[in-house]
């Protein structure tokens, strides 16, 4: 059986979840949504957007779309442990099929996921009154772009739910993402922290990818100088490259570790 | 004939600890092959290295002829496994879970459908096949695990430790499951703590201690081989229990045990009967009152305790 197909058999077990507990995809998105709102009314009155005029919404929109693909890392995370200490991937493994496939059918499910979250999310943007001001072309390479991080950060998540499998390491994540989703040009520009946070915090992966998806749906991006300002598409392809370079290999050492 | 599993010579270090040296075993076809080990023994890693779980170090393994390193992937398409942990989705219902590892088996839609509910039948599972697994007892669940490696009916099903942590009833249940596996001709090799589940299912045993196997038989002539039938004596009189203890143990020429709350003295004897025609005259001489004789065949615990003990006691001498 060819690794594709038993990566796809392994994707549907995902869906079914879905079908079975509706609640945790809905509850998942649901927060997102919350979120968005707390920002939209709360707080973006009070917040300036350099360069960017009164249009916060326009800012948040791609911030939360970001955030949204960072917030799966953890599910990847989670169900790769859970899996491993159950006794799934064993069974998996003791089975007729690629290796690859179980790493395929998670990568499946969760660009699904998070596919669905983007969707749902910019549905809900509109409905706000955020708007892509260039065109189709370029509001679906900004959508590939988010997709493209999400991709990386799947790696990542393999690596960590290979390597770290007791219930601490997942808390552990699920708290650490906060810092890195807020030290990020997610819900404020870069441009109007602390200087030095804001060298920092640019530089986030979670920054570029959110600035370039600014620039691909002409919203404004809240960057007027440096690297990032003319060169965030060519970031956003690269950085997300790099991570995906680093762990991609490292997750498959993980993996061939389960066999030491 | 040719053995469904041949391993030879297994070595498997983590770090410091052997976990398998020197690890033998065979298994005819069609039969249950009990693996009886205390914990630590070495049993799980066994069955990781045989079923291509864990890379094996040193030594041969085949089965149903296929050379564990050389194919392990043909291996895997001979082979069920249940692990130490009911390995099956929790979330899905038991009939999806068995579509869906069939569909990874290779079966097409249909005939996945068609060999989960034959299996759900089968396994008495058919009524709760559309409920999610996180509903299952205990019992429940391992029939499911066990009807999940059945699917492609393997040459060899590997149960490791199926009935640890089961009530009585979820225990019994899988012990049918497995004889009904067996029954339909896969041949079993199943790893336990527990005696009793190795005396009930399997046909042969081999007693594993510190990563190799100590002994080998039928369960039969495991408790046989040791010999030795048991001499127990009641005594009425507790007052007069080590007396009677010292009687019986120069009379069988082997040191009795003391029970004090049974009031209880026994022994092995390998003259059996005629020793214990020999020590209740004795014991009638010094006037001590039984309560009760006895002459019986070891049990299975006692075979094991004596040869695990054995084992720790040649290596501490080494
Ligand atoms: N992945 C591992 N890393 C390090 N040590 C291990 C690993 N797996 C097993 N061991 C060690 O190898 C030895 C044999 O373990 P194994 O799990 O095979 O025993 P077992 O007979 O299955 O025991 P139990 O009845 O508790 O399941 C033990 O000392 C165990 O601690
Ligand atoms: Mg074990």
């Amino acid at each position: 059986m060819s690794a594709i197909r038993a990566g796809w058999i392994i994707t549907l077990r995902d869906l079914q979840h879905w079908v079975r507990q509706p609640a945790m995809p809905i509850f998942g998105i649901a927060f997102t949504i919350m979120l968005l709102l707390m920002f939209a009314f709360l707080f973006g009155g009070a917040i300036e957007i350099p360069g960017g005029g009164a249009d916060y919404i326009g800012f948040l929109l791609p911030g939360v779309f970001t955030l949204t693909m960072l917030f799966g890392l953890e599910n990847t995370m989670a169900a790769m442990s859970e899996d491993s200490k159950r006794g799934v991937t064993d069974r998996f493994r003791s089975m007729p099929i690629p290796s690859s496939s179980i790493v395929l059918g998670r990568a499946g499910a969760d660009l699904l996921y998070s596919a669905l979250s983007l969707a749902v999310l910019m549905g809900g943007g509109l409905l706000l009154g955020w708007r892509v001001e260039t065109g189709l072309g370029q509001a679906v390479l900004a959508a590939a772009l988010l997709l493209w991080l999400r991709f990386a950060l799947l790696w990542l998540g393999i690596f960590l739910g290979l390597t770290f499998r007791g219930a601490g390491a997942t808390m552990a994540i699920q708290v650490l993402v906060w810092p890195i989703g807020f030290l990020s040009s997610v819900f404020v520009s870069t441009e109007t922290m602390p200087a030095w946070l804001g060298a920092v915090t640019q530089w986030n992966p979670v920054s570029i990818t959110a600035t370039a998806a600014r620039e691909l749906f002409g919203n404004p991006t809240g960057v007027t100088a440096g690297l990032l300002s003319t060169h965030a598409v060519l970031l956003a392809v690269v950085v997300p490259l790099a991570i995906t370079l680093v762990f991609l290999p490292l997750s498959a050492r993980a993996y061939r570790g389960l066999g030491k | 004939m040719d053995h469904s599993l041949i391993a030879t010579g297994l070595r498997k270090r983590f770090g410091q600890t052997r976990a398998l040296d020197g690890f033998d075993l065979r298994v005819a076809p069609g039969t249950v092959h009990g693996l009886l080990g205390p914990n630590g023994a070495g049993k799980s890693t066994a069955v990781r290295v045989l079923t291509t779980l864990t890379r094996l170090e040193e030594g041969t393994a085949t089965i149903a002829g296929i050379d564990v390193r050389r194919d392990p992937a043909g291996v895997r398409s001979r082979i069920g496994l249940v692990g130490q942990a009911a390995a099956v989705d929790e979330i899905l219902g038991g009939e999806q879970n068995l579509v869906m590892f069939g569909r990874l088996f290779g079966l097409a839609k249909r005939a996945a459908r068609a060999r989960a509910s034959q299996l759900l039948e089968q396994f008495d599972l058919a009524e709760v096949g559309s409920k999610p697994v996180s509903s299952y007892s205990g019992g429940m669940r391992r029939r499911l695990d066990i009807a999940a490696s059945l699917i492609l009916s393997p040459s060899v099903l590997f149960l490791d430790e199926p009935t640890t942590g089961l009530d009585p009833r979820g225990r019994n249940e899988v012990w049918r499951a497995v004889r009904q596996a067996s029954a339909a001709g896969t041949t079993v090799l199943l790893t336990t703590q527990y005696l009793e589940e190795a005396d009930q299912l399997a046909d042969q045993i081999s007693v594993m201690s510190a990563g190799r196997v100590i002994a080998d038989g039928t369960p039969d002539s495991l408790k046989s081989d040791l010999g030795a039938d048991v001499v127990s004596v009641v005594v009425s009189d507790p007052g007069r229990l080590a007396e009677a203890a010292g009687l019986l143990g120069r009379v069988a020429g082997a040191e009795a045990s003391v029970d004090k709350d049974a009031r209880a003295a026994s022994t092995r004897a390998t003259t059996g009967s005629a020793a214990m025609v020999e020590a209740i005259r004795a014991l009638d001489a010094a006037g001590i009152e039984l309560d009760d004789v006895s002459l019986r065949r070891p049990t299975l615990d006692e075979v094991f305790l004596t040869l695990t003990d054995t084992d720790t006691n040649t290596k501490e001498t080494r």
